[in-house]
């Protein structure tokens, strides 16, 4: 079909030349109008925190029932994990994931995205835009979880002599990978949104693939370890591993991990572009 | 859509019209690069659409009122529109102003009614002062007043020189509103033509006549050379002039009750042209 609508050439506004910058101001707007954003930020960030300070005050409260000999393992290495739990990791990619689906889910849901498209044709600067937002944002909520949790148990831990320092072999390595889970998490939240556009089958999606299925695989089988290990939560239990000593029987070095983080976050933002492209709004 | 071709020009309100389900969104959607064509393109201005970068500042569109989150405020939502187009932020106070919003500018869009979300849609279309606007259905929830305020708005658009585009399934609506039509049915097109032309099409004009002697009043028309049927108590007459059918009458010396000539309506016209097209029609057996 043909449909013309022929119009007189009139002079908008005087176009700026910030093309890009714009659209991200727009999205900013966007996630930052929604109450939901503020709440999901708020409740993921004290649950975070909150798994980690009740970690270490459990550690803290069992301490004086420790001989000699637990006491001596337990630093630098459970020290070290009650920095960021395994829950806190959960809770933090649910978070993020969340804030991550939701910024084109909730577009699909309501039908705005059409509204969005309409205003900014092309659709993958759109799709740009909502990426670098969902990745500032949660790299912020997992930089602030990361250092406040490890500031304050191992300030609960330092009470029995314990605690850690950022200067402490593997200690900065926790924080940073703990804290990348955040954007890592949203990036492949948003892939998903964008490829299924709908939010429950997103969110179980989501969960199959960010939290069960690290969970289930094996190490011991060659296949199931390497599913496993391309996997961005077994990539953060590698990275918060202190020393060399490796459980399993497939080790992987730390490098590898950070190459899964990488990965992940560049696959999902590109999913996110491509998906978007071509299909009818 | 089938080898559906047409032009919308500036300085008119021009109507799209089609039974449910002709096209009349699909067509929308195609022009703004939503959905794709299997073949063909729509160009606005030209260009394709999606070679844009500022959407708002090329076509202003409010395809359904509905298209928006309801979570945030109405000034929220035009706020992030604008700033995705770098418009000005005082542009997003005037097209409130405009729209008779200014008192809700901070609640959330959810407790809008149809007709608030309508009038936030107009507003959206408004904000890049666009030479092209497009509507799809903007009367439906409005209540009178709004309706006066869009027919004004539209033509005051028009006025500016800008290419107005409404769409609508009723002609009622458009018979106020727009001065030039496209119709389609089934994806096809119809008539792409002014107001007045498209009402010539469907005029037959025929006289009601009234008698209590039906029977020579019939007689002495059909030997002049009318067409006589009968219309529930009256006579439905065409090809003569009311002034003749009464001056026969009295030749006769038949009563007349009733004399009135009936011009068919607009509605009629499209009615007529669009039946064999409709979608879905009323206790249609399948």
């Amino acid at each position: 079909m043909t449909a013309t609508t022929a119009a007189e050439p009139r002079p908008p506004h005087g176009e700026p030349s910030a093309g890009f910058r714009c659209v991200l101001a727009a999205e900013w707007t966007k996630l930052w109008s929604l109450r939901s954003t503020v709440w999901t930020l708020v409740i993921g960030a004290l649950t975070v925190i909150g798994f980690n300070a009740g970690t270490a005050y459990e550690d803290y409260r069992h301490w004086p029932g420790w001989d000699a000999r637990m006491r001596a393992a337990f630093v630098p290495k459970w020290a070290m994990l009650d920095a960021f739990t395994d829950a806190a990791a959960l809770g933090l990619m649910v978070t993020a994931g969340t804030i991550g689906a939701l910024v084109i889910v909730g577009e699909y849901g309501t039908g705005s995205i059409r509204t969005t498209f309409a205003a900014v044709p092309d659709r993958r600067s759109v799709m740009a835009a909502k990426a670098t937002v969902v990745t500032v944002v949660t790299t912020a909520l997992g930089g602030t979880v990361a250092a406040a949790s490890f500031g304050l148990t191992q300030a609960i831990l330092g009470e029995r002599h314990a605690g850690l320092s950022l200067g402490d072999p593997g200690a900065l390595r926790v924080v940073v990978a703990s804290a990348l889970l955040g954007p890592v998490a949203a990036l492949a939240g948003l892939a998903l949104g964008a490829l299924v556009r709908h939010g429950a089958i997103t969110m179980v999606t989501q969960s199959v693939l960010l939290f069960l299925l690290p969970m289930g695989l094996s190490d011991d089988r060659y296949v199931a370890a390497v599913v496993d290990h391309s996997l961005p939560y077994s990539a953060w239990t590698r990275l918060v591993q202190v020393g060399s000593a490796q459980p399993g029987v497939h080790p992987w070095t730390a490098a590898g991990a950070w190459t899964v983080y990488a990965l992940w976050a560049a696959a999902g933002a590109a999913l996110a572009l491509i998906a978007v492209h071509r299909r009818d709004q | 859509m089938n080898g559906l071709s047409f032009t919308v020009r500036p300085g008119h309100v021009t109507g799209f019209l089609g039974p449910n389900g002709a096209g009349k969104s699909t067509t929308l959607r195609i022009i703004l690069g939503l959905s794709d064509p299997t073949s063909g393109t729509a160009t606005v201005g030209g260009v394709p659409f999606r070679n844009r970068r500022r959407g708002l500042r090329h076509v202003g569109a409010l395809l359904d009122a509905g298209d928006v989150h309801g979570g945030r405020s109405a000034a929220a939502h035009l706020t992030a529109l604008a700033r995705s187009n770098g418009i000005p932020r005082r542009r997003v106070a005037e097209v409130l102003e405009e729209a008779g919003l200014a008192g809700v500018t901070g609640r959330r869009i959810a407790g809008f009614s149809l007709g608030m979300k309508q009038r936030l849609g107009i507003a959206a279309a408004l904000l890049g002062d666009p030479p092209v606007l497009l509507f799809d259905e903007p009367l439906n929830g409005l209540d009178p007043e709004g309706v006066t305020w869009v027919r004004g708005l539209f033509q005051r658009l028009a006025a500016q020189g800008r290419t107005v585009f409404v769409s609508s399934h009723l002609m009622s609506e458009m018979e106020n509103t727009a001065d030039q039509l496209v119709v389609i049915g089934r994806g096809e097109l119809i008539a792409a033509e002014s107001l007045a032309e498209f009402a010539a099409r469907g005029v037959r004009t025929a006289v009601a006549v009234r008698t209590p002697d039906p029977a020579a009043l019939t007689a002495a028309l059909a030997a002049e050379g009318a067409a006589v049927r009968p219309d529930g108590e009256a006579l439905a007459v065409t090809g003569l002039t009311a002034a003749r059918i009464g001056e026969l009458a009295l030749q006769q010396g038949v009563l007349l009750n009733e004399l009135t000539t009936r011009t068919s309506s607009l509605e009629e016209a499209f009615m007529q042209l669009t039946a064999g097209s409709a979608e879905h029609l009323a206790g249609e057996r399948r």
